[in-house]
Protein backbone atom coordinates (compact mmCIF):
# COMPACT_ATOMS: atom_id res chain seq x y z
CA UNK A 1 0.00 0.00 0.00
CA UNK A 2 1.31 3.33 -1.01
CA UNK A 3 0.56 6.03 1.63
CA UNK A 4 -0.23 9.39 -0.04
CA UNK A 5 1.90 12.58 0.67
CA UNK A 6 1.49 14.23 3.97
CA UNK A 7 -2.03 16.14 3.22
CA UNK A 8 -1.29 18.93 5.25
CA UNK A 9 1.94 20.75 6.24
CA UNK A 10 3.10 20.70 9.94
CA UNK A 11 2.89 24.20 11.43
CA UNK A 12 6.76 25.52 10.93
CA UNK A 13 8.46 26.19 14.32
CA UNK A 14 11.08 28.76 14.97
CA UNK A 15 14.04 28.98 17.38
CA UNK A 16 15.16 32.74 17.83
CA UNK A 17 18.22 34.17 19.55
CA UNK A 18 19.04 37.65 20.77
CA UNK A 19 22.03 38.36 21.92
CA UNK A 20 23.46 41.35 20.06
CA UNK A 21 22.92 43.70 23.14
CA UNK A 22 22.28 44.03 26.76
CA UNK A 23 19.54 41.44 26.98
CA UNK A 24 20.30 37.66 26.58
CA UNK A 25 16.64 36.13 24.83
CA UNK A 26 15.25 33.25 22.90
CA UNK A 27 11.75 32.03 21.58
CA UNK A 28 9.80 29.65 19.51
CA UNK A 29 7.49 31.20 17.45
CA UNK A 30 4.96 29.38 14.74
CA UNK A 31 3.27 30.62 11.79
CA UNK A 32 0.25 28.91 12.61
CA UNK A 33 -2.10 28.95 15.75
CA UNK A 34 -0.69 30.86 18.52
CA UNK A 35 2.41 32.42 17.32
CA UNK A 36 4.31 33.41 20.54
CA UNK A 37 4.87 29.70 21.87
CA UNK A 38 7.32 30.93 24.44
CA UNK A 39 9.53 34.22 24.88
CA UNK A 40 12.04 34.08 27.46
CA UNK A 41 14.43 37.10 27.97
CA UNK A 42 16.88 37.97 30.92
CA UNK A 43 17.07 41.46 31.90
CA UNK A 44 18.46 43.00 34.99
CA UNK A 45 16.79 46.03 35.26
CA UNK A 46 16.83 46.41 38.73
CA UNK A 47 20.66 45.96 38.99
CA UNK A 48 20.95 48.48 36.45
CA UNK A 49 18.95 51.59 37.51
CA UNK A 50 22.21 52.46 40.39
CA UNK A 51 24.42 53.55 37.39
CA UNK A 52 21.85 55.61 36.31
CA UNK A 53 22.23 53.62 33.14
CA UNK A 54 21.74 50.21 31.44
CA UNK A 55 24.88 48.63 32.14
CA UNK A 56 25.46 46.47 29.11
CA UNK A 57 26.66 42.41 29.19
CA UNK A 58 29.22 43.12 27.11
CA UNK A 59 30.95 40.28 28.25
CA UNK A 60 30.12 37.82 25.61
CA UNK A 61 30.97 35.35 28.96
CA UNK A 62 27.46 36.46 30.53
CA UNK A 63 25.20 35.50 27.48
CA UNK A 64 27.34 32.36 26.93
CA UNK A 65 26.78 31.25 30.66
CA UNK A 66 22.55 32.25 30.27
CA UNK A 67 21.74 31.14 26.80
CA UNK A 68 22.11 27.81 26.99
CA UNK A 69 19.11 27.45 30.24
CA UNK A 70 17.02 30.11 28.28
CA UNK A 71 16.87 27.67 25.25
CA UNK A 72 16.25 25.19 26.53
CA UNK A 73 13.34 27.40 29.14
CA UNK A 74 12.30 28.47 25.50
CA UNK A 75 11.50 24.87 24.58
CA UNK A 76 9.83 24.09 27.68
CA UNK A 77 7.27 27.10 27.42
CA UNK A 78 6.76 25.81 24.13
CA UNK A 79 6.46 22.10 24.85
CA UNK A 80 8.36 21.27 22.18
CA UNK A 81 11.83 19.67 21.26
CA UNK A 82 14.99 20.14 19.31
CA UNK A 83 13.28 17.83 16.54
CA UNK A 84 10.05 19.60 16.74
CA UNK A 85 11.98 22.67 15.11
CA UNK A 86 11.58 23.87 11.73
CA UNK A 87 14.81 26.44 11.40
CA UNK A 88 16.51 28.11 13.65
CA UNK A 89 17.19 31.63 13.45
CA UNK A 90 19.59 34.34 15.41
CA UNK A 91 20.92 37.77 15.42
CA UNK A 92 23.91 38.30 13.17
CA UNK A 93 24.37 41.84 13.46
CA UNK A 94 24.32 45.04 13.68
CA UNK A 95 25.60 44.77 17.14
CA UNK A 96 28.52 44.09 19.80
CA UNK A 97 30.77 41.22 18.19
CA UNK A 98 31.04 38.77 21.15
CA UNK A 99 27.71 38.88 22.19
CA UNK A 100 26.39 38.43 18.51
CA UNK A 101 29.08 35.28 18.14
CA UNK A 102 27.88 33.57 20.62
CA UNK A 103 24.35 33.62 19.61
CA UNK A 104 25.14 32.56 16.12
CA UNK A 105 27.65 30.31 17.54
CA UNK A 106 25.08 28.51 19.83
CA UNK A 107 22.35 28.88 16.51
CA UNK A 108 24.91 27.04 13.84
CA UNK A 109 25.74 24.15 16.57
CA UNK A 110 21.57 23.65 16.99
CA UNK A 111 21.57 23.61 13.03
CA UNK A 112 24.13 21.52 12.46
CA UNK A 113 23.64 18.83 15.38
CA UNK A 114 19.57 18.68 14.03
CA UNK A 115 20.41 19.21 10.62
CA UNK A 116 18.05 22.17 10.28
CA UNK A 117 18.24 24.84 8.24
CA UNK A 118 20.02 28.27 9.79
CA UNK A 119 18.98 31.79 9.81
CA UNK A 120 21.25 34.78 10.63
CA UNK A 121 18.66 37.82 11.44
CA UNK A 122 19.68 41.40 11.08
CA UNK A 123 18.36 42.42 14.94
CA UNK A 124 16.92 45.70 12.81
CA UNK A 125 15.11 43.72 10.44
CA UNK A 126 13.42 41.13 13.62
CA UNK A 127 12.06 45.30 14.63
CA UNK A 128 10.75 46.20 11.57
CA UNK A 129 8.74 42.46 10.77
CA UNK A 130 7.85 42.17 14.89
CA UNK A 131 3.63 44.07 14.32
CA UNK A 132 3.26 41.31 12.01
CA UNK A 133 3.78 38.73 14.83
CA UNK A 134 0.76 40.02 16.65
CA UNK A 135 -1.36 42.38 14.17
CA UNK A 136 -2.64 41.81 10.77
CA UNK A 137 -0.26 44.48 8.71
CA UNK A 138 0.23 43.71 4.78
CA UNK A 139 3.53 45.32 3.23
CA UNK A 140 4.20 47.94 2.69
CA UNK A 141 4.14 49.91 5.41
CA UNK A 142 6.08 52.93 7.46
CA UNK A 143 7.96 52.27 10.41
CA UNK A 144 9.00 54.87 12.76
CA UNK A 145 11.55 52.68 14.72
CA UNK A 146 12.48 54.43 18.24
CA UNK A 147 14.96 52.88 21.26
CA UNK A 148 18.20 53.89 22.82
CA UNK A 149 20.23 52.68 19.94
CA UNK A 150 18.01 53.99 17.22
CA UNK A 151 16.07 56.47 15.27
CA UNK A 152 14.52 55.56 11.84
CA UNK A 153 11.78 56.06 9.20
CA UNK A 154 11.97 52.99 6.66
CA UNK A 155 9.40 52.51 4.02
CA UNK A 156 9.19 47.99 4.89
CA UNK A 157 8.75 46.44 1.58
CA UNK A 158 9.36 43.28 2.74
CA UNK A 159 11.49 40.99 4.48
CA UNK A 160 15.19 42.07 3.17
CA UNK A 161 13.25 44.96 1.23
CA UNK A 162 14.00 48.44 3.01
CA UNK A 163 14.00 52.07 1.71
CA UNK A 164 15.54 54.00 4.48
CA UNK A 165 13.72 57.43 5.01
CA UNK A 166 15.58 58.97 7.67
CA UNK A 167 17.86 58.17 10.78
CA UNK A 168 19.57 60.33 13.41
CA UNK A 169 22.03 62.31 12.74
CA UNK A 170 23.42 61.97 16.38
CA UNK A 171 21.64 60.68 19.11
CA UNK A 172 18.74 58.59 19.39
CA UNK A 173 15.76 59.33 20.51
CA UNK A 174 16.06 57.26 23.36
CA UNK A 175 19.42 58.28 24.70
CA UNK A 176 17.47 61.70 24.38
CA UNK A 177 15.42 60.71 27.35
CA UNK A 178 18.28 58.53 29.22
CA UNK A 179 20.57 61.33 28.88
CA UNK A 180 17.92 64.29 29.83
CA UNK A 181 16.66 62.10 32.55
CA UNK A 182 20.07 62.08 34.15
CA UNK A 183 20.94 66.15 33.32
CA UNK A 184 17.15 66.48 35.36
CA UNK A 185 18.41 64.40 37.91
CA UNK A 186 15.59 61.94 37.89
CA UNK A 187 15.78 57.83 37.72
CA UNK A 188 16.43 55.01 34.94
CA UNK A 189 15.46 54.55 32.67
CA UNK A 190 15.11 57.85 31.66
CA UNK A 191 11.49 57.32 29.40
CA UNK A 192 9.10 56.22 32.28
CA UNK A 193 11.17 58.80 34.26
CA UNK A 194 11.03 61.67 32.08
CA UNK A 195 7.45 60.85 31.31
CA UNK A 196 6.01 60.66 35.48
CA UNK A 197 7.57 63.75 36.30
CA UNK A 198 6.25 65.36 32.82
CA UNK A 199 2.76 64.44 33.78
CA UNK A 200 3.05 66.89 36.48
CA UNK A 201 4.65 69.80 34.44
CA UNK A 202 4.41 72.86 32.17
CA UNK A 203 5.78 71.76 28.99
CA UNK A 204 5.09 75.13 27.55
CA UNK A 205 7.31 76.63 30.53
CA UNK A 206 11.50 75.88 29.30
CA UNK A 207 11.97 77.00 25.66
CA UNK A 208 14.21 73.65 24.03
CA UNK A 209 14.92 73.68 20.26
CA UNK A 210 13.21 71.00 18.29
CA UNK A 211 16.38 70.17 15.74
CA UNK A 212 15.51 70.18 11.94
CA UNK A 213 11.61 71.06 12.65
CA UNK A 214 10.72 72.34 9.28
CA UNK A 215 13.40 71.11 7.75
CA UNK A 216 12.96 68.93 4.51
CA UNK A 217 13.39 65.41 4.91
CA UNK A 218 13.07 62.52 7.53
CA UNK A 219 15.97 62.76 9.32
CA UNK A 220 16.50 63.27 12.91
CA UNK A 221 18.82 65.21 15.88
CA UNK A 222 18.43 65.43 19.26
CA UNK A 223 22.05 66.20 20.32
CA UNK A 224 21.38 70.15 20.97
CA UNK A 225 18.86 69.17 23.29
CA UNK A 226 21.43 68.06 25.81
CA UNK A 227 23.11 71.05 25.95
CA UNK A 228 19.77 73.35 26.18
CA UNK A 229 18.10 71.17 28.56
CA UNK A 230 21.76 71.01 30.94
CA UNK A 231 21.75 75.43 30.31
CA UNK A 232 17.97 75.38 31.29
CA UNK A 233 18.55 73.14 34.43
CA UNK A 234 22.05 75.42 35.28
CA UNK A 235 19.69 78.22 35.46
CA UNK A 236 16.87 76.84 37.91
CA UNK A 237 19.21 75.08 40.12
CA UNK A 238 19.26 76.71 43.89
CA UNK A 239 22.33 75.54 45.74
CA UNK A 240 22.50 72.63 43.26
CA UNK A 241 18.99 71.55 43.58
CA UNK A 242 16.22 71.40 41.56
CA UNK A 243 12.98 72.21 42.72
CA UNK A 244 10.36 69.29 42.18
CA UNK A 245 8.33 71.28 40.17
CA UNK A 246 11.19 72.69 38.14
CA UNK A 247 12.29 69.39 37.50
CA UNK A 248 8.62 68.36 36.11
CA UNK A 249 8.42 71.36 33.69
CA UNK A 250 11.88 70.32 32.58
CA UNK A 251 11.01 66.70 32.14
CA UNK A 252 7.43 68.38 30.15
CA UNK A 253 9.14 70.58 27.82
CA UNK A 254 12.13 67.51 26.76
CA UNK A 255 9.20 65.36 26.37
CA UNK A 256 7.57 67.76 24.16
CA UNK A 257 10.33 68.85 22.30
CA UNK A 258 11.09 65.29 21.36
CA UNK A 259 7.34 64.37 20.75
CA UNK A 260 7.60 67.79 18.40
CA UNK A 261 10.43 66.03 16.47
CA UNK A 262 9.20 63.22 16.09
CA UNK A 263 5.69 63.96 14.82
CA UNK A 264 7.41 66.67 12.34
CA UNK A 265 9.63 64.12 10.69
CA UNK A 266 7.33 61.06 10.63
CA UNK A 267 4.54 63.72 9.00
CA UNK A 268 7.35 63.79 6.22
CA UNK A 269 7.52 60.35 5.99
CA UNK A 270 4.34 60.15 6.00
CA UNK A 271 4.03 62.11 2.69
CA UNK A 272 6.98 60.69 1.06
CA UNK A 273 6.13 57.36 1.69
CA UNK A 274 2.17 58.11 0.39
CA UNK A 275 3.90 59.35 -3.01
CA UNK A 276 5.75 56.10 -3.16
CA UNK A 277 3.36 53.92 -2.10
CA UNK A 278 -0.18 54.37 -3.17
CA UNK A 279 -1.31 50.85 -1.64
CA UNK A 280 0.29 51.06 1.89
CA UNK A 281 -1.62 53.10 4.84
CA UNK A 282 -0.08 51.78 8.00
CA UNK A 283 2.09 53.84 10.34
CA UNK A 284 3.95 51.54 12.82
CA UNK A 285 6.02 51.98 15.92
CA UNK A 286 8.34 49.78 17.21
CA UNK A 287 11.29 50.26 19.66
CA UNK A 288 11.52 51.01 23.22
CA UNK A 289 10.79 54.87 22.86
CA UNK A 290 7.36 53.50 21.88
CA UNK A 291 6.54 52.97 25.26
CA UNK A 292 6.15 56.22 26.14
CA UNK A 293 2.36 56.58 26.76
CA UNK A 294 2.71 60.90 25.67
CA UNK A 295 4.47 60.16 22.42
CA UNK A 296 1.70 56.93 21.29
CA UNK A 297 -0.54 59.76 21.53
CA UNK A 298 1.25 62.26 19.51
CA UNK A 299 1.56 59.76 17.20
CA UNK A 300 -1.47 58.45 17.20
CA UNK A 301 -3.67 61.66 16.80
CA UNK A 302 -0.99 62.16 13.70
CA UNK A 303 -1.44 59.34 11.87
CA UNK A 304 -5.42 59.79 12.53
CA UNK A 305 -4.44 63.10 10.65
CA UNK A 306 -3.19 61.83 8.03
CA UNK A 307 -5.41 59.30 7.18
CA UNK A 308 -2.82 56.11 8.29
CA UNK A 309 -3.88 53.28 10.46
CA UNK A 310 -1.73 53.49 13.60
CA UNK A 311 0.35 50.28 15.04
CA UNK A 312 2.34 49.50 17.82
CA UNK A 313 2.96 45.93 19.01
CA UNK A 314 2.97 45.31 22.32
CA UNK A 315 5.83 46.31 25.08
CA UNK A 316 7.13 43.26 25.39
CA UNK A 317 7.60 43.35 22.01
CA UNK A 318 8.90 46.87 21.43
CA UNK A 319 12.19 45.71 23.55
CA UNK A 320 14.59 43.24 22.70
CA UNK A 321 13.47 39.93 22.13
CA UNK A 322 13.58 36.82 20.78
CA UNK A 323 9.84 36.51 19.25
CA UNK A 324 10.53 38.85 16.50
CA UNK A 325 13.87 37.57 15.05
CA UNK A 326 12.13 33.62 15.51
CA UNK A 327 9.45 35.55 13.38
CA UNK A 328 11.98 37.22 10.81
CA UNK A 329 13.63 34.01 10.69
CA UNK A 330 10.73 32.68 9.45
CA UNK A 331 9.34 34.91 7.52
CA UNK A 332 12.86 34.97 5.47
CA UNK A 333 12.58 31.10 5.51
CA UNK A 334 9.37 30.90 3.70
CA UNK A 335 10.47 33.60 1.11
CA UNK A 336 13.88 30.92 0.91
CA UNK A 337 16.00 32.46 2.45
CA UNK A 338 18.55 30.74 4.62
CA UNK A 339 22.78 31.23 5.61
CA UNK A 340 25.01 28.99 5.80
CA UNK A 341 27.12 27.67 8.24
CA UNK A 342 30.06 30.09 7.20
CA UNK A 343 27.78 33.27 8.04
CA UNK A 344 30.44 36.01 9.78
CA UNK A 345 28.62 37.96 12.25
CA UNK A 346 28.24 41.77 11.12
CA UNK A 347 28.67 44.45 13.68
CA UNK A 348 27.68 47.21 11.23
CA UNK A 349 24.27 46.07 8.87
CA UNK A 350 22.09 48.55 8.08
CA UNK A 351 18.82 47.73 6.72
CA UNK A 352 19.04 50.12 3.79
CA UNK A 353 22.56 49.66 2.27
CA UNK A 354 21.74 52.06 -0.83
CA UNK A 355 20.47 55.18 1.38
CA UNK A 356 22.55 58.20 1.38
CA UNK A 357 24.46 58.74 4.44
CA UNK A 358 22.99 61.18 6.97
CA UNK A 359 25.10 63.83 7.21
CA UNK A 360 24.44 67.77 8.66
CA UNK A 361 25.57 67.20 11.85
CA UNK A 362 25.77 70.64 13.99
CA UNK A 363 22.35 71.53 12.10
CA UNK A 364 20.86 73.89 14.60
CA UNK A 365 17.00 73.45 15.66
CA UNK B 1 42.25 58.28 36.93
CA UNK B 2 41.28 61.66 35.95
CA UNK B 3 42.12 64.37 33.32
CA UNK B 4 45.75 65.58 34.14
CA UNK B 5 44.89 68.56 36.67
CA UNK B 6 48.36 68.34 37.62
CA UNK B 7 49.72 69.55 34.51
CA UNK B 8 49.40 72.75 32.76
CA UNK B 9 47.59 72.52 29.43
CA UNK B 10 49.24 72.49 26.30
CA UNK B 11 46.80 74.93 24.70
CA UNK B 12 43.60 75.94 25.54
CA UNK B 13 41.52 77.17 22.54
CA UNK B 14 38.19 79.14 22.84
CA UNK B 15 35.35 77.23 20.96
CA UNK B 16 32.82 80.00 20.38
CA UNK B 17 30.00 77.57 18.85
CA UNK B 18 29.59 73.67 17.69
CA UNK B 19 30.99 74.71 14.21
CA UNK B 20 34.52 75.89 16.13
CA UNK B 21 34.13 72.80 17.83
CA UNK B 22 34.38 70.73 14.68
CA UNK B 23 36.84 72.75 12.99
CA UNK B 24 39.35 72.28 15.73
CA UNK B 25 38.35 68.25 15.31
CA UNK B 26 39.33 68.55 11.97
CA UNK B 27 42.33 70.29 12.51
CA UNK B 28 43.65 68.12 14.81
CA UNK B 29 42.76 65.01 12.80
CA UNK B 30 45.67 65.45 10.64
CA UNK B 31 48.23 64.93 13.78
CA UNK B 32 47.26 61.58 14.17
CA UNK B 33 48.78 58.25 13.82
CA UNK B 34 48.37 54.71 14.34
CA UNK B 35 48.66 54.06 18.30
CA UNK B 36 47.57 57.24 19.06
CA UNK B 37 45.17 57.42 21.92
CA UNK B 38 42.95 60.65 22.25
CA UNK B 39 40.64 60.89 25.33
CA UNK B 40 37.32 63.30 25.44
CA UNK B 41 36.64 64.61 28.91
CA UNK B 42 33.43 66.38 29.37
CA UNK B 43 29.87 66.74 30.59
CA UNK B 44 26.97 65.37 29.19
CA UNK B 45 26.28 68.05 26.03
CA UNK B 46 29.81 68.98 26.50
CA UNK B 47 30.38 68.43 22.28
CA UNK B 48 32.50 65.00 22.71
CA UNK B 49 30.14 63.33 20.30
CA UNK B 50 30.14 66.48 17.75
CA UNK B 51 34.00 66.51 18.10
CA UNK B 52 34.61 62.97 17.51
CA UNK B 53 31.93 63.05 14.20
CA UNK B 54 34.67 66.08 12.64
CA UNK B 55 37.47 64.13 13.62
CA UNK B 56 35.87 60.88 11.86
CA UNK B 57 34.83 62.47 9.23
CA UNK B 58 38.53 64.08 8.31
CA UNK B 59 40.19 61.02 8.61
CA UNK B 60 37.25 58.96 6.66
CA UNK B 61 34.60 60.76 4.02
CA UNK B 62 33.10 64.23 4.36
CA UNK B 63 29.62 62.53 4.52
CA UNK B 64 30.24 59.78 6.86
CA UNK B 65 27.78 58.61 9.03
CA UNK B 66 29.15 58.73 12.85
CA UNK B 67 26.00 57.55 14.99
CA UNK B 68 26.48 58.38 18.89
CA UNK B 69 28.32 54.87 19.77
CA UNK B 70 26.61 55.66 23.18
CA UNK B 71 24.52 52.29 23.16
CA UNK B 72 26.73 50.50 20.55
CA UNK B 73 29.65 51.01 22.82
CA UNK B 74 31.77 51.46 19.76
CA UNK B 75 32.05 51.84 16.33
CA UNK B 76 35.12 51.47 13.70
CA UNK B 77 35.88 52.68 11.25
CA UNK B 78 38.78 52.34 8.14
CA UNK B 79 40.41 55.65 7.87
CA UNK B 80 41.69 56.96 4.16
CA UNK B 81 45.49 56.00 5.55
CA UNK B 82 44.48 52.95 6.26
CA UNK B 83 44.37 52.60 9.46
CA UNK B 84 41.58 51.54 11.55
CA UNK B 85 39.33 54.08 13.74
CA UNK B 86 37.88 52.98 16.53
CA UNK B 87 35.32 55.71 18.55
CA UNK B 88 34.47 54.15 22.04
CA UNK B 89 31.87 55.72 24.36
CA UNK B 90 32.12 54.06 27.71
CA UNK B 91 28.92 56.23 29.57
CA UNK B 92 27.24 52.87 29.94
CA UNK B 93 30.46 50.95 31.54
CA UNK B 94 30.59 50.24 35.12
CA UNK B 95 33.75 48.72 35.43
CA UNK B 96 36.99 48.78 33.64
CA UNK B 97 37.57 45.13 32.84
CA UNK B 98 34.14 45.93 30.90
CA UNK B 99 35.79 47.96 28.59
CA UNK B 100 38.73 45.00 27.97
CA UNK B 101 35.44 42.78 26.69
CA UNK B 102 35.17 45.58 23.98
CA UNK B 103 38.38 45.27 22.05
CA UNK B 104 39.87 48.54 23.33
CA UNK B 105 43.35 46.76 23.90
CA UNK B 106 43.59 45.67 20.19
CA UNK B 107 42.35 49.56 19.79
CA UNK B 108 45.73 50.76 21.70
CA UNK B 109 47.69 47.98 19.90
CA UNK B 110 46.95 49.58 15.88
CA UNK B 111 44.64 51.95 15.52
CA UNK B 112 43.73 55.22 16.22
CA UNK B 113 41.36 55.48 19.29
CA UNK B 114 39.31 57.83 20.34
CA UNK B 115 36.91 57.75 23.84
CA UNK B 116 34.41 59.45 25.28
CA UNK B 117 34.28 58.58 29.19
CA UNK B 118 37.65 57.93 29.34
CA UNK B 119 37.53 57.96 33.40
CA UNK B 120 35.49 54.63 32.86
CA UNK B 121 38.73 53.35 31.99
CA UNK B 122 40.56 53.88 35.39
CA UNK B 123 43.94 52.60 35.56
CA UNK B 124 43.19 51.06 31.70
CA UNK B 125 43.55 54.19 30.35
CA UNK B 126 46.84 54.61 28.46
CA UNK B 127 49.62 56.79 29.80
CA UNK B 128 50.96 58.02 26.24
CA UNK B 129 47.93 60.11 25.04
CA UNK B 130 46.09 63.26 24.03
CA UNK B 131 43.67 64.39 26.66
CA UNK B 132 41.16 67.57 25.58
CA UNK B 133 38.92 68.34 27.87
CA UNK B 134 35.38 70.49 26.97
CA UNK B 135 33.95 72.65 29.13
CA UNK B 136 31.06 75.42 28.98
CA UNK B 137 32.22 78.73 27.80
CA UNK B 138 30.51 82.32 28.28
CA UNK B 139 27.81 81.42 25.97
CA UNK B 140 25.29 78.11 25.89
CA UNK B 141 26.75 77.62 22.38
CA UNK B 142 30.08 78.22 23.49
CA UNK B 143 32.93 75.73 24.89
CA UNK B 144 36.42 75.67 25.95
CA UNK B 145 38.66 73.09 24.98
CA UNK B 146 42.47 72.34 27.07
CA UNK B 147 44.76 69.92 25.49
CA UNK B 148 47.06 68.17 27.84
CA UNK B 149 50.35 66.53 25.79
CA UNK B 150 51.04 65.84 22.21
CA UNK B 151 53.27 68.21 23.12
CA UNK B 152 55.96 68.20 20.30
CA UNK B 153 53.31 67.62 17.56
CA UNK B 154 51.89 70.61 18.61
CA UNK B 155 54.64 73.34 19.09
CA UNK B 156 54.54 74.48 15.64
CA UNK B 157 50.52 73.37 15.43
CA UNK B 158 48.50 76.25 13.66
CA UNK B 159 45.23 76.05 15.96
CA UNK B 160 42.57 76.97 14.85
Amino acid sequence: MVLSARTKVAPMLVLGIETSCDETAAAIVSDEGERIRSNVVFSQLDEHRPFGGVVPEIAARAHLDRLDGLIEEALGEAGVGFGDLSAVAATGGPGLIGGVMVGVTAAKAIAYAWGLPFVAVNHLEGHALSPRLTEDVAFPYLLLLVSGGHCQLLAVEGPGRYVRFGTTIDDAAGEAFDKGAKLIGLGYPGGPAIERAAALGDAARIPLPRPLRGRPGCDFSFSGLKTALRQAASDLRIDGMLAEQDSADLAASLQAAIGDCLVDRTRHAILRFRAHYAEGSDLVVAGGVAANGALRGQLQSLAGEMGMRFVAPPMALCTDNGAMIAWAGLERLKLGFSDGLDFAPRPRWPLDPTAPAAIGAGVKA
Amino acid sequence: MSIRADLAPALVIDLVDEAATARLAAALAPLARGRDVIALWGDLGAGKTSFARAFIRALTEADQEVPSPTFSLVQTYDTAQGVALWHFDLYRLAGSEEALELGIEEAFAEGITLIEWPERLGDFLPEKRLDLALEPGPEPTSRQASLYGWTDRLADWPAP
